[in-house]
C-alpha cells in the first residue's frame, strides 16, 4: 500500500475541522435564535398587553381583579366574572372531554380492527381542522336550541339532587356556562385524542403481552400497563386541550351569552375572558379598550397558573413513582 | 424585455410614459378612503358602487366600528369617518374637525311571544325601560297589559336579550332609556356598551335576532332591517307625544324631521324620542367626521359630492335597504353647514 505524504492530508484534516466547527457554530447559533424568537415573541407579547393595560391594571389595582362589575359608562371594570367563566367553562369541556378522548385513544390504539383504525383516526383529526367560527355557529342554530328542549329535565332530574342540584337550575335558555362548555369538549376532544392515540402506540408490545399472559384483562392492561407508562404524556394532552379550551373565543362568544355574572347555576349566561375581547374591542375607547388589554393579560397568567400547576402535578408523579 | 430597459433614451420613454399614465389616472378618478360604524356600512358601499359608475371615482369605506373611525379621522388616515355617536363640541373644536348626518335608520324592540303577531304589541319608553332594567319580569305584567288590554299574555318570564359588542344601536336605544326613564339613566346611562341589569347578549344585530328567534318569550332590540328580514315580531311604540307609531320610513323620517337639529351645533343631537306626533322614538342617525380644513382637497371635495349626490340620488338604494333618506329639510340644514364651516 503506498502511503502517501500526511502532511497535505493533515492540513485538509484541520482545514475541514476549522470549517466543520463554523458550520456548527452557524447551526447552533441559528437553533438558538428560532427558539429565543419564542421566547421573545412571547415575552413581547406579554409585556405589551401589560403596558395596553397598566392604566386599568396599576390605575384600579386589586378591584380590577376582586370587582365584578363591567360598567362601560362609569368605566368601573372588574375581572372576576370573565375569569369565572373562562374557568367554569374549561373545566367542564376537560370533565367532558377527558374521559371520552381517553376511550376513543384506547379503542383505536387496543381493541379496534385495524382496518377500522385509520378511518376513525382521520375522523378525528379533520374534526380538529374545523375553524371554530363553524363550531360557534353549529352551536348557535343546532345545539342550543336542543339544549333548551332538554334542559328543563335536567332541572327536573339533576336539580333535584342536593348540593350538586343547584348547577342545574335555572330558565332553559339553552344558551349559557353548560352549554359552551360542551361545545368547547367538543372542540378540544382531537387534540386530547390524538396525543392519547400517539403516546399508547408507543407502548411496547412486549410489556402488555407479558400482562396479557399472567391473565390481566384489557382493562387491567390498559389501566396498569399502557396508562403508567405515558402518563406524563397524557397529561401533556390534556393541558394542551385545556390551553384551547382557555383561549377559545369564537365557539365561546356564540353561545355562552355574554353576560357579565357569576352566577351558581351552569344553567345560566355568562362570558370568558377571550369573547369578551372579542365583542367589545371594535368599538371600545380610552379606558375601556385598556381593561380589554388588561383582560388579555391576565388570559396570560391563568394560562401560566394552569400550566404551572401542570408541571407540579407531574412532578408529583414522578417523584410517587420513585424517578 | 430588460435588454429594452439598457437604452437610456428608452428608459427615459419608458418612465414618461409611466409618469404621464399616473397623472392620467388622477385626473379621471380619485379614490378617497372612509371608515367607521359598521351601521351604514351596507348603504355607503352600495353607493359607492353606484357613485363609481357614474363619475369614476371610488369611495373606499372600511367598516371598523364608529370608536375605530373616529380614531381614524382623527390619525388623518382617512377622508372622512364615521361615527354612530355624535363627537362634541370640545373634541371637534380640538381636532378642527366638523360632522353631519349621512342616513337614517330605525331601531325596533322585537319579541318572541307565541300568537303575538309583528306590530300587535304596544309599548311604552317606561315599560321597555322597566323590562331592561328587570323591575318587570313577566309578560303579563299590569304594566304591559294596560298597554295591550287586547291581547292575550302569558304568565311566562320574560328573557331579555341585547347587544354583546359595543355598537351604535345600543348607544341610541339605551340613549332612549335615558330619556324615558330617569332610574334607567341614574342606574345605567347609555353608550355603546353599557352595564346590562339582566339579560343575555348576542354579537351584533344578527346574534340578538338568532337569539330572539330560538328563545321563547325573549325581548330584545335590533335595527328595523334585522326584524323584517328575519321575520320577527317587533313592538310598536307611544312615542313622545303620546301617539302609537309603527316603524315605517314615514315614521323614521317625521322623527329626523322634528328632531331639533336648529338649536343643535354641529348636528350634536341624538334624535331618540323626537317630539313629533308621528316620529318614531327610537330612530337613530350616523355622523360623517370630516376635517375642516382638510390636508388632501381634492379628496375632501370628492367626499363632499358624494354625499351630496347620496342626498339628492342615492334614496333609492338606502330604501332598497331599509335605510332612511335624510328629509329634505336636514339635507338643507346641512349644505348649509357645508357652506358656513368648510372652508376650501
Amino acid at each position: 500500500m503506498q502511503v502517501p505524504s500526511t502532511e497535505p492530508l493533515a492540513r485538509n484534516i484541520d482545514a475541514r475541522s476549522r470549517a466543520d466547527a463554523l458550520h456548527d457554530r452557524i447551526f447552533r447559533r441559528t437553533l438558538k435564535f428560532c427558539a429565543l424568537l419564542v421566547l421573545a415573541a412571547l415575552v413581547g407579547a406579554a409585556l405589551s398587553t401589560l403596558w395596553g393595560g397598566r392604566e386599568v391594571l396599576f390605575g384600579h389595582g386589586l378591584h380590577f381583579l376582586s370587582s365584578t362589575a363591567w360598567n362601560p359608562v362609569e368605566d368601573d371594570y372588574g375581572a372576576l366574572a370573565p375569569i369565572f367563566g373562562t374557568l367554569v367553562t374549561s373545566l367542564i369541556a376537560l370533565v367532558l372531554a377527558v374521559p371520552v378522548s381517553f376511550g376513543i385513544a384506547l379503542f383505536l390504539t387496543e381493541i379496534a380492527p385495524a382496518w377500522l383504525r385509520g378511518p376513525v383516526g382521520a375522523a378525528i383529526e379533520l374534526l380538529a381542522g374545523i375553524p371554530s367560527i363553524i363550531y360557534g355557529m353549529w352551536g348557535l342554530f343546532v345545539f342550543v336550541p336542543f339544549m333548551s328542549r332538554i334542559e328543563p329535565a335536567l332541572s327536573a332530574t339533576l336539580g333535584k339532587i342536593p348540593l350538586v342540584g343547584k348547577l342545574f337550575q335555572g330558565p332553559p335558555l339553552g344558551l349559557g356556562l353548560l352549554t359552551a362548555g360542551i361545545v368547547l369538549a367538543v372542540m378540544i376532544l382531537p387534540f386530547i385524542s390524538s396525543v392519547m392515540r400517539e403516546v399508547f402506540q408507543t407502548v411496547p408490545t412486549r410489556l402488555k403481552e407479558s400482562a396479557y399472559a399472567l391473565g390481566s384483562t384489557t382493562w387491567e392492561v390498559l389501566w396498569d400497563i399502557v396508562l403508567p407508562y405515558t402518563r406524563s404524556a397524557v397529561i401533556g394532552g390534556i393541558f394542551l386541550g385545556l390551553g384551547r379550551a382557555l383561549g377559545e373565543t369564537m365557539a365561546v362568544t356564540f353561545v355562552l351569552g355574554n353576560s357579565y355574572n357569576i352566577t351558581s347555576s351552569l344553567l345560566m349566561p355568562g362570558t370568558t375572558i377571550s369573547s369578551s375581547i372579542a365583542n367589545e374591542f371594535n368599538e371600545a375607547v380610552g379606558t375601556h379598550r385598556s381593561a380589554l388589554i388588561a383582560l388579555g393579560f391576565l388570559l396570560f397568567v391563568v394560562t401560566f397558573i394552569v400550566l404551572l400547576i401542570a408541571r407540579l402535578m407531574l412532578r408529583q408523579l414522578a417523584k410517587r413513582e420513585g424517578r | 424585455m430588460l435588454t429594452s430597459y439598457k437604452s437610456p433614451i428608452r428608459l427615459a420613454a419608458v418612465a414618461a410614459i409611466a409618469v404621464a399614465s399616473t397623472f392620467g389616472m388622477t385626473a379621471q378618478a380619485t379614490d378617497i378612503t372612509g371608515a367607521g360604524s359598521s351601521f351604514v356600512y351596507p348603504v355607503v358601499s352600495k353607493w359607492s358602487a353606484a357613485y363609481a359608475e357614474k363619475t369614476g371615482n371610488h369611495v373606499n369605506y372600511q367598516s371598523i366600528g364608529s370608536g375605530g373611525g373616529i380614531a381614524q379621522i382623527k390619525a388623518g388616515t382617512v377622508d372622512f369617518g364615521a361615527s354612530d355617536m355624535p363627537l362634541d363640541e370640545a373634541t371637534l373644536d380640538k381636532f378642527g374637525l366638523g360632522q353631519f348626518p349621512d342616513v337614517i335608520g330605525g331601531i325596533v324592540p322585537a319579541f318572541n311571544v307565541e300568537g303575538i303577531a309583528a306590530g300587535k304589541m304596544v309599548l311604552d319608553g317606561k315599560t321597555l325601560a322597566d323590562i331592561y332594567l328587570g323591575k318587570i319580569t313577566k309578560w303579563n305584567d299590569p304594566a304591559i297589559r294596560a298597554l295591550n288590554p287586547e291581547l292575550k299574555l302569558p304568565a311566562a318570564n320574560i328573557t331579555v336579550v341585547h347587544r354583546s359588542d359595543g355598537s351604535g344601536t345600543t348607544f341610541n336605544f339605551s340613549d332612549y332609556l335615558s330619556k324615558v326613564s330617569p332610574e334607567w339613566k341614574t342606574k345605567v346611562g347609555e353608550g355603546t356598551a353599557v352595564q346590562w341589569p339582566v339579560g343575555i347578549g348576542g354579537k351584533g344585530n344578527e346574534g340578538v335576532s338568532a337569539y330572539i328567534k330560538q328563545i321563547k318569550d325573549s325581548i330584545g332590540y335590533v335595527e328595523y332591517a334585522y326584524a323584517l328580514q328575519n321575520h320577527i315580531g317587533y313592538a310598536v311604540m307611544k312615542n313622545a307625544a303620546g301617539n302609537v307609531v309603527a316603524p315605517t320610513i314615514a315614521t323614521f323620517q317625521a322623527a329626523a324631521d322634528t328632531a331639533d337639529w336648529k338649536h343643535s351645533k354641529n348636528f350634536n343631537l341624538v334624535m331618540t324620542n323626537a317630539p313629533g306626533a308621528k316620529a318614531w322614538p327610537i330612530t337613530a342617525t350616523s355622523w360623517v367626521i370630516m376635517y375642516k380644513k382638510p390636508k388632501n382637497v381634492t379628496n375632501s371635495k370628492v367626499a363632499f359630492d358624494f354625499f351630496k349626490w347620496a342626498y339628492t340620488h342615492g334614496q333609492a338604494q338606502a330604501r332598497s335597504l331599509d335605510y332612511v333618506p335624510l328629509p329634505p329639510s336636514l339635507v338643507q340644514q346641512i349644505e348649509n353647514y357645508w357652506k358656513t364651516e368648510y372652508k376650501m
